[in-house]
């Protein structure tokens, strides 16, 4: 080995060594700081709910709340359901058929999370007098988003259909949301 | 000290323009980078640096725990067993900030006694040490404030008893504790205003800081011997000198902090804080934190409710006169061969109290709480300015290389930073 001056010397191995040391454990010390604002235990045991259908007749909806939001239960006629399935998918902003926005065996129920997916109001359309937009389904107020009977997006700023949540049939007039 | 200047040299574009705006970073250069430094500084000087580290973990956890904390009488309780339990990290964030408590109070003890062994308060750095005795006013203050946010028991009758302090006042005594209470007794309504101070105080502690260094940076830090530097041979530069010793000694204090953290987090504090705040039942057996047993056994020692707080306030208060009590023309204990035994015994008398503040107040306990009160005030007030007067210190060297060097300094050759730093450690 030559002795040049560039030779990295002890104290620079020292430096490094000590410097790269520092930074992997402030790195690993922050780390509690930024995942304390996760959502914590209480929180996430909350994470799902159950609701019982029986009182639901058809034509009308119920809003329950799952992890803080609202969650839109509608029993939906055969007409509302036959509308939904006909409509052209293609023609769609958001193209979906209905069928995949429901449970086979039980196309009456529609499970949305009841949040516009433009910048997140709750839209109108759960109560049987609230003005239910063009295609029969939710219209959101705030910035004009017509939703169908499948909640799908059909007319205004909204980018996609409402959010179906992960849910599952515990019997049949019981569902588990979550 | 005063006259040093920053050897900063801006080397981009960016650092010149921003130079001749605003000179921060001349500033930092000059404070925390090639600031003279004494070359014979012990570990115990760099429990300011620890102390500093220490406030702004201090801030950083409480900002964290305020984020999940809520400060109502009914729900506080639940809510820190809900950070304990359920929020993610949050047993490890509580447990740094009440662990963290005992150690800022742990490492501002051996701070405050360096500064009384080696005579730090004797002038030119009186203001510097009025300032430190502020700051650990109110460091008590936030410490007792936060104390009650748990919602405890503990919390609870500790803040019956500190607030009933000011009760002592003749007078307007009881207007003042209703005045602080909010009503008629503490009650959630008392629990969110402590809330509100414990979380405003920390800043003001910061800033309060920020007058103790630069303070400090005015008059320069002073060393084992007392001796000012005289010549550039007595100090080295802040970085790296300072700050390497500095980074030693807080790895070792975090080790000892860890340890608490992560093995015994609730050796220091009280079993009875994980009831919940009841106003029907005082717990039998009442004692502050560890922290403000000294000075609770100096309350309990003096038989008359206005007198023991008096002398409870009075013992800090008198910490602010040390600087004019102290006769002695010598700074360091090291050289001071009658004081040092007296240094000792006032050591003793600390943690005497701090024992005897532990136990029942009742039968010995009470007697020697007396002798050891009066020998705390009698340290300031009859020891401090007789010794000074009576006593031969002993000889001292010129000058802090000679201390560090013995004769080899003397021949004014000079020394290299590498053999300088070494003799430095080796002190």
């Amino acid at each position: 080995m030559s002795s040049h001056a560039e030779e990295p010397t002890r104290r620079d191995f020292l430096t490094i060594a000590g410097s790269a040391f520092a930074a992997v454990g402030g790195a690993m010390a922050l780390w509690p700081f930024i995942a304390q604002m996760n959502p914590d235990a209480s929180t996430q045991a909350l994470a799902s709910v159950e609701v019982d259908l029986t009182p639901v007749k058809p034509g009308q909806a119920i809003t329950v709340m799952w992890r803080g939001k609202p969650v839109f239960i509608r029993n939906r006629t055969p007409e509302e359901i036959q509308e939904a399935a006909a409509t052209p998918v293609n023609d769609l902003p958001d193209p979906e058929p209905d069928r995949e926005r429901v449970k086979k065996g039980h196309e009456n129920w529609l499970v949305l999370v009841g949040i516009c997916t433009h910048l997140g109001c709750i839209p109108k359309g759960q109560s049987l007098n609230d003005v239910k937009g063009d295609y029969g389904g939710w219209f959101c107020p705030c910035h004009g988003s017509h939703y169908d009977t499948s909640g799908r997006i059909r007319k205004g700023p909204a980018p996609r259909n409402l959010e179906v949540p992960t849910y599952e049939f515990v019997s049949d007039t019981k569902v588990r949301i979550g | 000290m005063a006259t040093h200047q920053s050897t900063y040299e801006p080397k981009s574009g960016f650092e010149k323009w921003l130079d001749e705006r605003l000179p921060i970073m001349r500033m930092m250069h000059g404070q925390f980078v090639d600031y003279p430094t004494p070359r014979n500084l012990n570990y115990l000087w760099t429990f300011g640096g620890i102390l500093t580290a220490v406030l702004a973990l201090q801030i950083l956890t409480g900002v964290v725990l305020a984020m999940h904390y809520i400060p109502s009488a009914t729900e506080a309780f639940d809510s820190v067993e809900r950070i304990r339990r359920d929020v993610n990290y949050g047993w490890l964030i509580r447990n740094l900030h009440a662990v963290g408590a005992s150690m800022f109070f742990l490492a501002v003890y051996v701070h405050l006694f360096r500064g009384l062994y080696y005579g730090s308060y004797k002038a030119p750095r009186e203001v510097l040490w009025i300032i430190g005795v502020i700051i650990y006013l109110v460091m008590m203050a936030t410490a007792f404030l936060g104390y009650t946010l748990p919602w405890g028991q503990m919390s609870f009758w500790g803040a019956t008893v500190i607030t009933n302090f000011f009760s002592a006042i003749p007078l307007v005594g009881q207007s003042i504790v209703e005045w602080l209470w909010g009503g008629y007794a503490v009650s959630g309504v008392t629990l969110n205003r402590f809330f509100s101070l414990h979380y405003l105080l920390p800043f003001v502690l910061a800033g309060l800081v920020v007058l103790h260094i630069w303070a400090l940076h005015v008059s320069g830090q002073n060393n084992p011997t007392g001796i000012e530097p005289q010549t550039k041979a007595d100090t080295v530069p802040m970085s790296p000198y300072a700050v390497a010793k500095d980074a030693v000694g807080m790895a070792v204090f975090a080790l000892l902090f860890a340890w608490f953290v992560f093995f015994v987090p609730d050796y220091l504090g009280h079993a009875d804080n994980y009831n919940q705040a009841n106003p029907l039942v005082t717990p039998p057996h009442i004692v502050p934190e560890w922290y403000f047993l000294p000075f609770y056994a100096i309350l309990r020692a003096i038989p008359s409710k206005l007198g023991g707080v008096i002398a409870m306030f009075g013992a800090i208060a008198i910490l602010v006169f040390i600087p004019w009590l102290d006769t002695s023309r010598v700074r360091s204990t090291k050289y001071r061969p009658l004081y040092r035994w007296f240094f000792w015994l006032f050591v003793f008398t600390c943690l005497a109290l701090g024992y005897l503040g532990s136990k029942p107040a009742e039968g010995v306990y009470v007697t020697w709480a007396r002798v050891f009160t009066f020998y705390y005030f009698a340290h300031f007030l009859i020891v401090m300015p007789i010794i000074g007067i009576i006593e031969t210190p002993k000889a001292m060297p010129r000058s802090i290389s000679e201390a560090v060097l013995g004769k080899k300094g003397n021949g004014g050759t000079a020394v290299s930073p590498a053999t300088a730093a070494a003799a430095a450690e080796k002190r």
